[in-house]
């Protein structure tokens, strides 16, 4: 997927000129929270829940190598065959090895934001394959040929209308006008069902992969993750190595607090997990099963200085609690992973030098670590990539040089009290009579959104000095 | 009576040392703030200095990334601050960056510093319902008009203020805070990111006034004067007719100092 996390602020821009998606984003985030927070109260002790859960998740990634080893056996032991993806390329390679091996022509996806990453949808259309995603979000996107704008729900960004225009044009509708959303789902639905039932690959992600017995599990609303599983003849999960829990009682916990955190359902519709291909006897499943474990620099992040970010659940409850994912949308952030969660991990994943916009669209909050199920402190996280940032001189030298000059006056009591004592009082004068600038040279940044307050007569040191008790005095 | 309980009423003739930092906002654009701070840390029956050397706390710096500029300026405002017995902050931001980032950016012995500091560092509403619990005048204060109030993020989040200013103000002037929509989201100061970017700050701080308007109050107030420099900003720009003051102000009853960016000659 093409890159343009650095014209964020341009991209936000646009964002905010289109009202009628702007419109739906408030309403969004005003109803996500009050869902989440709900489903939360209802689960029980929050706070006890997310440190077990992070307790879970450090654990595993402090034992890594083990479990991963671990899932192996037991995955190969179900019949399942094992794949390891150093990079995005490798990934999308493997994928399309095992599609060749079976001459196969058609692929059904479920949502997964892993092959987002890889940009494996249009490597497979590259060579041949028709791939269909088959989520509902995906596939509304996939048809306007757009990319996800949040990673739980990746078509909120489309209003009901404009999926049935899409539809119209898309869909050979005839007589029909599609006039609600049930319509528009069971449009989409009977499209879809074709496709499932001729495709000879399915490919789903993983939200959790469980060392103890090798299986992959995998929440959806829809159903689709099933339909991709057991209808092709050959499943493919694709998932990345952070993914793994050691016991099936810790994907029970995890399950605790993902949807709650994600859509404020106490459970998805479908919860299930996938053991391997089909055994004498089952009624249904595919024949052959892979499992490609995706890399891509997490190995590099669990040594790294923001193994943390490896924590996260993928919940989405970050990107609806974020007041600038609100403003703005996903599509802002110019690459797969949008909101707190996308700021820390797009420069990671990629490189800050082409996305170090991100971590600074933040306020410091502390909304979304306050909500987040992993408890990962996502401002401190985004404030240390600003450090980053700055140690590489990325941010504009102005900006660098201004805060350096500032931290060191601030160091220097007499000179700071001396041009304190100057300035203060001479911008007193000049916005005495409105009481505010509208304009400030040094200042254009503030001024374009917002009045400058004009101080009042003199600083407090000045007036505390002179032995004053109030600064009307 | 246990000492515990008797320790909570400073009413004895005992008074405590309280050291005011207060904040480089509040020194440059508020000195209302600082001077209403002293009154009600007094009522409060306690002696109240001000360390003549101390500039600003270095969030700037910090929040943009800058630590190695801001270790110095951290160690300093440690030295000047830490022969207090107690130190007052009227910015949840300002203290919160003492008590929760100080530890997190130092190390060694001046992170132990950090942690004796923070553990005597205290935001103005809190060291007043909590540590110096204040009492109200026998004779009634100004007659204080309706008012809203924002909740600064950092004050919220990072030092659980919520109920204490709500408290104080039942308690000193028998108002009740008229709450506003939405009022845990951020209204888009934010810091250096107001001026970073604008345009998306400038569509925070509009939603956080729309939501403070809505409530019909005539102030709006709150504990950190960083957003409310950013609110009372948007609010003239606006042209709304809405007061704009820091919660210390209401709380000793000053209403003759003109609003925030307002010149009092309307
Ligand atoms: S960072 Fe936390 S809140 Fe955000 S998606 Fe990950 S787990 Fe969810």
């Amino acid at each position: 997927m093409e890159q343009r996390s650095n014209t964020f602020l341009d991209n936000a821009s646009e964002a905010l000129k289109n009202t009628g998606q702007a419109k739906r984003r408030d309403s969004m985030a005003r109803l996500t929270p009050l869902l989440r927070s709900a489903a939360i109260e209802d689960a029980g002790d929050f706070e006890s829940l997310r440190q077990q859960m992070k307790q879970v998740r450090q654990h595993s990634l402090d034992n890594l190598a083990h479990y991963l080893t671990q899932f192996e056996q037991e995955a190969v032991h179900n019949g399942n065959r094992m794949h390891f993806a150093r990079d995005a390329e490798e990934l999308n390679s493997i994928v399309l090895d095992i599609c060749q091996q079976h001459d196969a022509r058609r692929v059904v996806k479920g949502k997964s934001m892993v092959t987002e990453e890889t940009g494996l949808n249009s490597f497979l259309q590259r060579a041949g394959l028709d791939v269909m995603e088959t989520d509902l979000g995906e596939y509304i996107i996939q048809q306007a040929v757009e990319t996800p704008s949040h990673i739980v729900t990746p078509a909120l960004h489309k209003s009901a209308e404009e999926v049935r225009e899409l539809f119209k044009d898309k869909h050979d509708l005839g007589p029909r006008a599609l006039e609600d959303t049930t319509d528009m789902v069971a449009e989409a639905r009977q499209v879809l069902r074709e496709h499932f039932l001729k495709a000879e690959v399915g490919i789903i992600g993983a939200n959790a992969l469980i060392a103890e017995n090798g299986y992959s599990m995998l929440v959806t609303n829809e159903g689709n993750g099933d339909l991709c599983a057991n209808l092709p003849k050959t499943l493919i999960v694709c998932t990345t190595i952070d993914r793994i829990l050691p016991r099936a009682e810790d994907a029970t916990a995890m399950l605790r607090l993902l949807a709650r955190s994600a859509t404020g359902q106490s459970q998805t519709a479908y919860t299930s997990f996938y053991s391997g291909p089909s055994r004498d006897g089952d009624v249904d499943g595919p024949q052959e099963t892979h499992i490609v474990l995706l890399d891509n620099a997490r190995s590099e992040m669990l040594t790294g200085d923001y193994r943390e970010m490896l924590e996260c659940i993928r919940c989405g409850a970050c990107l609806n609690h974020c007041p600038i994912f609100a403003s703005v949308g996903g599509h802002a952030y110019g690459w797969v992973y949008p909101g707190p969660m996308g700021s820390v991990l797009t420069p990671l994943l990629t490189s800050l030098e082409q996305s170090n916009a991100l971590p600074n669209a933040c306020t410091s909050c502390g909304r979304c670590a306050e909500v987040c199920p992993a408890d990962i402190p996502l401002p401190d996280l985004l404030r240390d990539l600003r450090h980053e940032e700055t140690l590489e001189k990325l941010s504009p030298s102005r900006w660098r040089l201004g805060l350096k000059l500032h931290a060191w006056v601030s160091q220097q009591p007499w000179l700071y009290r001396a041009l304190t004592a100057t300035i203060i009082p001479l911008l007193h004068l000049m916005g005495r009579r409105r009481g505010s600038f509208t304009r400030l040279p040094f200042a254009s940044g503030w001024t374009n959104e917002r009045n400058f307050p004009a101080p009042q007569k003199k600083t407090f040191m000045q007036l505390y000095k002179a032995g004053m008790k109030k600064p009307n005095e | 009576m246990n000492e515990q309980q008797h320790g909570d009423h400073p009413a004895s003739n005992e008074s405590m040392q309280v050291s005011l930092f207060v904040t480089c906002l509040a020194d440059l654009f508020r000195p209302a703030v600082a001077f209403a701070s002293i009154k009600l840390l007094e009522q409060a029956n306690c002696e109240v200095t001000v360390p003549p050397s101390q500039t600003c706390c270095g969030q700037p710096a910090y929040n943009s990334g800058d630590y190695e500029a801001t270790v110095p300026l951290a160690r300093k405002v440690i030295e000047i601050l830490e022969p207090a017995d107690y130190v007052v902050v009227p910015s949840g931001s300002c203290a919160g960056m003492i008590c929760q980032h100080y530890p997190r950016l130092l190390e060694g012995e001046w992170r132990d510093r950090a942690l004796q500091l923070a553990s005597k560092t205290f935001e103005l509403t809190t060291f007043l319902t909590q540590i110096a619990k204040i009492q109200p005048l026998s004779e009634q204060s100004t007659e204080l008009p309706t008012i809203t109030y924002h909740d600064a993020c950092a004050g919220l989040r990072e030092l659980n203020i919520k109920e204490q200013p709500r408290q104080l103000l039942q308690e000193l002037c028998g108002v009740a805070v008229k709450e506003l929509d939405q009022s845990d989201v951020c209204c888009g100061f934010g810091g250096t990111f107001c001026a970073k970017m604008p345009e998306i700050s400038g569509k925070m701080v509009g939603d956080k006034l729309d939501n403070a308007l809505a409530t019909g109050a005539k102030i709006l107030t709150g504990g950190d004067l960083g957003c409310l420099l950013n609110l009372a900003g948007r609010a003239q720009r606006q042209g709304e007719d809405l007061e704009i003051r820091h919660i210390a102000e209401l709380l000793c009853g000053d209403l003759d100092t003109p609003p925030i960016g307002q010149s009092g000659q309307r």
